[in-house]
């Protein structure tokens, strides 16, 4: 299922040297043709390897401009179907449309606080090095997630 | 375009702690890490230079880029981490590392809980037993896990969360708590490079922006490899658009064991692979169909396999007479039908959905609808892709299962890897009971640092630690923070090291762009690109190592035999590719990273080759057979099988190590029916 980018709505993240797309492929597929020398489409985006396309959909959530799609691998998948996201700051919309034009809307949480809201060590203890050689991370005695085990499982010690 | 290289800027940096990768496993080390160092800052003053390099965006990188629809690994107050080094044992046929497993038990809840106060959604079961997701929980005023929430279990081990954004809340913790001058987005390393007055130590890394011409050279004291499994060394079912999806994340390449090996670091259990069962062509999970809708699996004429099939589990005691029999044993029971021509093999979605309405209210029931919608849209989109296409309502029409071509990891329910340096006060052995073992390595299980590879100042985890596996994306980023402690251990009581390179700078940025240069030197020598006697692509080489390993390496054309004869023929076959790598061209620096990705392939494709020849009997049965030692011999190779790589003659040594267990195994097993 390579990713695909519209033509009218790619706006090339408006002439920046990187897109949003181009930052967050894990597989660097995306890519923005600057001349148009590549697909005749000058400053937009697009999928240079799509047989390397893991389909993770990073790049169709994080599009500001909702220009980029999915179709389904014409080696392995009916045409006709879609499945497509809106992400935003708490929940995600999916819009799944089958070939056969039975369509399903689902809205899922994606998290529970603000986005760049993480205090990573505001609340936390600060660690004694004499202490960096026992099991554990700095946070084991007040995240409660330390599980110190019964003795006598371990058969050799 | 192609062509249009400048000479490569080289810049050098020198740091105490280099964190190679981006995904859990370095968002754990970069978490605690930095809080340790704040430590060190105030105890002694001193500031440990830090910087994780990662080849994509912490954003959506690594395993967990997509999200995930379960944690599969927290512990709960009701198990114990014993029991959680028992499954993993059974899981990998008896032969995991106990001290490795455990530790990980003990310590990984404290991650799930950090993730859940930082944002991540998780299922949460209330007082009358009913479910709701993780948004809901909290407007109902459900605990926290770490307050005595109590998760929704989709099996013994796996909770369920709202896991779209998993890995970009993690990031986002692990990237505030380095700071960004810390990070460094889209540099691929490619090569370790090791100590000039001490070959067994580790002097730094070298690689290239993806972006511009630039090689990146890192001196460290102290560095963290943790840079995934292995993806696309075989041959793939889907081979044209569809081999991107792959079940595992296809930008994983190996490189976390190839650069390793080339280091001297020990490697285990190579030989393991995983080949998970699963929805066929999206590769979509089936672990909550099975756990949580209660579906069974069944082949063409609608015979539970599992059932009529079972007899076959006595072959190998005593793993055959677990609870849970082993992974690779289900598909082995599953081979058995589509071997017999009894496939497609089923997921009987209908009946399963049919049975929970007889029970659910219309309400729950669309509840239940979005829920295993949700499973693959979190972690597995393409699978809905797949349905959607092929009119596929799974209340309505059944689902192939298909067993995927093989991976290579140490994370999931695999344990291939980097041998480590293990925890010292759970009584793992401190010398070595068996002979062979190469004298410059370290006996026993652990030797001063946790996770450090044996080599010293390299450190691994998630799927670079072997001989464990079970950990998934919680128990990645808990070895992360395991290692971080050790690696500030390390770096405080070794304060006048001074790593020098056993390369020159210019020697390294040369063969990092090698494919550049060849492709400049010979592109004019024909008129097609591609087609050139002097060079070879980075994807004709892929295709060639996929083919090797697929015919004669047990992959899918062959349902996964192998024998010694198939093995010395892949053997000359891969030396020859391996020898052919060095003609690899890039006409790009996208090419350039497909280059070294498959240069790092091509070399963890070789050690699961040696593994498996030196191994002399099947160890997982249904992820690959030796038809000529199609057993498992728990006499000869209850053991380690471990290895180190000569960089410079090129060769494997293959050896064993004795395994001993540390917890009890027989509560395991149901005592053996006689036969």
């Amino acid at each position: 299922m390579p990713t695909f980018v519209r033509t009218e709505k790619c706006d090339g993240c408006k002439g920046q040297d990187k897109t949003a797309c181009m930052y967050i492929c894990p597989h660097d597929l995306m890519k923005l043709d600057k001349d148009g020398s590549d697909t005749g489409h000058a400053m937009k985006a697009y999928n240079q390897e799509p047989e390397q396309c893991w389909e993770c959909y990073s790049c169709v959530k994080i599009c500001p401009q909702g220009a980029i799609e999915v179709r389904h691998y014409a080696d392995v998948v009916p045409l006709g179907g879609s499945v497509q996201p809106m992400r935003g700051s708490d929940s995600i919309m999916w819009t799944i449309k089958f070939r056969n034009g039975v369509m399903k809307r689902f809205k899922f949480p994606i998290r529970t606080t603000a986005e760049g809201s993480i205090d990573p060590y505001g609340s936390k203890p600060m660690p004694k090095l004499a202490d960096i050689m026992q099991t554990g991370s700095f946070t084991r005695d007040m995240m409660g997630g330390f599980r110190a085990g019964k003795p006598e499982e371990l058969i050799r010690k | 375009m192609a062509g249009t290289f400048d000479k490569p800027e080289v810049v050098q940096e020198e740091l105490d702690v280099l964190l190679i990768g981006g995904g859990m496993a370095c968002c754990g080390t970069a978490y605690e890490i930095m809080r340790w160092n704040e430590a060190v800052k105030a105890e002694t003053g001193r500031d440990l230079k830090i910087k994780l390099v990662d080849k994509a965006a912490m954003d959506r990188s690594g395993a967990v880029a997509q999200g995930l629809s379960a944690i599969n690994t927290y512990i709960g107050d009701k198990q114990d981490p014993a029991d959680y080094a028992r499954m993993v044992s059974n899981d990998l046929m008896g032969i995991t590392r106990d001290d490795l497993a455990y530790d990980l038990g003990r310590n990984v809840d404290d991650s799930v809980h950090l993730f859940e106060e930082w944002g991540l959604p998780i299922w949460k079961t209330d007082a009358d037993g009913v479910r709701h997701d993780g948004a809901e929980s909290i407007k109902e005023g459900l605990p926290l896990l770490k307050d005595g929430g109590q998760p929704v279990r989709s099996g013994k081990w796996q909770i369920m969360i709202n896991g779209e954004s998993y890995k970009w809340i993690v990031a986002e913790a692990a990237k505030k708590a380095l700071g960004l001058d810390r990070i460094q987005e889209r540099v691929f390393i490619v090569h370790l490079i090791n100590d000039k007055n001490d070959k067994g130590r580790i002097a730094g890394a070298a690689g290239f922006s993806t972006r511009d011409n630039t090689i990146y050279i890192y001196k460290a004291k102290a560095i963290m490899l943790a840079a995934g499994g292995c993806v696309n060394l075989f041959r793939p079912r889907s081979v044209g658009e569809g081999q991107g999806r792959a079940w595992y994340p296809v930008w994983n390449a190996g490189s976390t064991y190839s650069m390793a090996a080339e280091a001297g670091a020990e490697l285990t259990m190579m030989e393991n692979r995983f080949v998970p069962a699963r929805f066929k062509d999206g590769y979509g999970p089936v672990g909550a169909w099975f756990l949580l809708f209660k579906a069974k699996a069944t082949n063409a004429y609608g015979e539970d396999y599992m059932t009529k099939n079972k007899e076959m589990l006595n072959d190998y005691p005593p793993y055959g007479q677990a609870a849970v029999p082993a992974s690779c044993l289900r598909n082995h029971l599953m081979l058995k039908e589509m071997k017999e021509g009894r496939g497609p093999i089923y997921m009987d979605t209908v009946t399963a959905l049919a049975k929970l309405r007889e029970t659910l209210s219309p309400k729950e029931v669309k509840h239940l609808e979005a829920e295993a919608w949700e499973d693959f849209l979190d972690m597995c989109i393409g699978q809905c892709g797949v349905w959607v296409g092929e009119n596929i309502e799974p209340e309505k029409k059944m689902s192939e299962l298909m067993p995927t071509e093989p991976y290579l990891l140490g994370s999931h329910s695999g344990c291939c890897g980097i041998w480590v340096s293990g925890p010292t006060d759970v009584g793992a052995p401190t010398e070595e009971g068996l002979p062979g073992v190469p004298s410059h390595l370290p006996s026993g299980w652990n030797w001063g640092y946790r996770s450090m590879t044996t080599v010293r100042g390299l450190f691994t985890a998630g799927d670079g630690v072997g001989a464990s596996g079970h950990k998934f994306s919680s128990g990645s980023h808990a070895e992360g923070r395991m290692a971080a402690k050790a690696m500030v251990k390390y770096c405080l009581d070794n304060p006048d090291l001074k790593p020098e390179f056993d390369e020159s700078p210019e020697e390294i940025a040369e063969a990092i762009w090698k494919p550049v240069s060849t492709f400049l030197q010979f592109k004019d020598y024909s008129t097609a690109i591609d087609v050139n006697p002097n060079y070879i692509t980075p994807k004709m080489l892929q295709f060639r190592l996929q083919k090797i390993m697929d015919e004669y390496v047990a992959g899918v054309g062959t349902y996964y035999n192998t024998n010694d004869k198939m093995l010395a023929v892949a053997e000359e076959k891969l030396e020859m590719l391996k020898e052919d790598s060095k003609k690899m061209r890039a006409k790009d620096l996208h090419e350039l990273l497909r280059a070294w990705e498959n240069y790092h392939r091509i070399l963890t494709a070789e050690a699961h080759m040696k593994h498996i020849q030196f191994r002399e009997e099947s160890r997982y049965p249904g992820f690959y057979y030796r038809t000529d030692k199609n057993f498992v011999d728990e006499e000869n190779w209850h053991c380690f099988v471990n290895s180190v790589y000569d960089k410079q003659s090129k060769k494997w040594t293959c050896f064993k190590r004795k395994h001993v267990d540390l917890v009890d195994k027989s509560k395991l097993f149901k005592p053996a029916q006689p036969h």
